[in-house]
C-alpha cells in the first residue's frame, strides 16, 4: 500500500508516463482511492496544459531582423578581417 | 512556410541538423542562418521565460547566436546543436539575472533536492476551464508572474522540460546538472506552480470529496 508521500515522489513519472506497468497500476489505484491525490494529479495536469496553451510560437519580426543584422555584421567581419596596419 | 514568417519553422523529425551544422562549420553562412531561423523563437522564448524581460531576452538571443557562430569550430558535435545553443542561452540568461540587484541573494547553484520536503498545501478542485475567464494577455501575465516566483534553479528546469519540451536527459545536459537533480527540481517547480494557480483558479466553496 503506497502513501500519499510515496505517490507525490512519483507524480512526475506518473504524469509523464515513464513508470513501469506495475508501478503505474499501483499509482493508479492510489489515485482512485485518494481524493487529495486525485485532485493534485488533475490540477497539475491542468497547470501544464494552461502553460502549453499560451506559449508563443513566433518571435517579433523586429527582434528577428535585429538578430539577422547582428549576425550579418559578425559574418562580414569574419570574412574580411581588417587589414593589418 | 513562407520565408517572411521568422522563426515559424515547424519541428520535423526528418530535419538533418548535423548536415546543416557541418555545412555551417565549413563556412556556409546560409546554413548557419538556417539553424538560426530554426531555433530563434525557442531561444527567445526560453530567455524571456528565464529573464522575464523582453529586452534581456533579445540580448540573450543575440549573444547566444553570436557566441555560437564564433565558437562553431569548437563545437564537437557530441551533443545536438540545439542542446548546445540552449546551454549557451541559459548561461547568458542566468548572467542577466545575476546582474540584477534583486536576484543577487538567490543562489543559482542550489544543493540537490531530495524531494523529501515536497509540500502540498492547497488542495482544491479548479473551476471548469478557468483560463477562459481571462483574456489571453491577462492569462499570460498570470503565468509569467507564477514562473517568475520560482527560484531560478527551478524556473530553468521547468522552462526547458515543460515549455520547450526537452527530455530529462537533454535538460540535464543543457544545464550541466544530474538527471536526478532535473527530476527533483521539476517536481518542485510543477507543484509550486500548481499551488499558485490553484489559489486563483479554484472553485469557490467546494469540498474536495464532492469531486469523486
Amino acid at each position: 500500500m503506497i502513501t500519499c508521500k510515496d505517490f507525490l515522489k512519483e507524480l512526475n513519472e506518473f504524469l509523464d508516463e515513464t513508470v513501469g506497468p506495475e508501478t503505474k497500476a499501483e499509482l493508479q489505484r492510489h489515485v482512485t482511492e485518494c481524493p487529495n491525490c486525485f485532485v493534485i494529479v488533475d490540477t497539475t495536469k491542468k497547470t501544464l496544459k494552461v502553460f502549453r496553451g499560451v506559449t508563443e510560437k513566433t518571435i517579433p519580426e523586429d527582434v528577428h531582423n535585429r538578430l539577422m543584422k547582428a549576425l550579418e555584421k559578425k559574418m562580414a567581419a569574419k570574412a574580411a578581417p581588417p587589414p593589418a596596419s | 512556410m513562407p520565408a517572411s514568417e521568422p522563426g515559424a519553422v515547424a519541428d520535423s523529425g526528418l530535419f538533418d541538423e548535423s548536415a546543416l551544422v557541418a555545412k555551417a562549420r565549413a563556412g556556409d553562412a546560409a546554413a548557419f542562418n538556417d539553424l538560426v531561423t530554426r531555433y530563434e523563437r525557442k531561444i527567445f522564448r526560453l530567455a524571456k521565460h528565464i529573464t522575464q524581460s523582453d529586452e534581456d531576452a533579445e540580448d540573450v538571443l543575440q549573444e547566444a547566436f553570436l557566441k555560437a557562430y564564433e565558437h562553431l569550430p569548437d563545437f564537437q558535435g557530441q551533443s545536438k546543436f540545439y542542446t548546445w545553443i540552449v546551454r549557451i542561452a541559459v548561461n547568458e540568461s542566468l548572467m542577466k539575472l545575476r546582474k540584477r540587484k534583486s536576484d543577487r541573494t538567490v543562489p543559482l547553484d542550489e544543493p540537490l533536492d531530495t524531494g523529501e520536503d515536497v509540500v502540498v498545501r492547497e488542495i482544491a478542485v479548479w473551476e471548469d476551464d478557468p483560463e477562459k475567464k481571462y483574456g489571453r494577455e491577462e492569462l499570460a501575465n498570470i503565468l509569467d508572474e507564477a514562473v517568475q516566483s520560482l527560484r531560478p534553479a527551478f524556473r530553468t528546469v521547468f522552462v526547458l522540460r515543460d515549455i520547450e519540451e526537452l527530455s530529462t536527459e537533454e535538460t540535464a545536459e543543457a544545464l550541466g546538472i544530474s538527471v536526478p537533480a532535473v527530476k527533483s527540481r521539476l517536481l518542485r517547480a510543477r507543484l509550486q506552480l500548481r499551488e499558485k494557480l490553484t489559489r486563483l483558479f479554484k472553485r469557490k466553496g467546494d469540498n474536495v470529496f464532492d469531486y469523486m
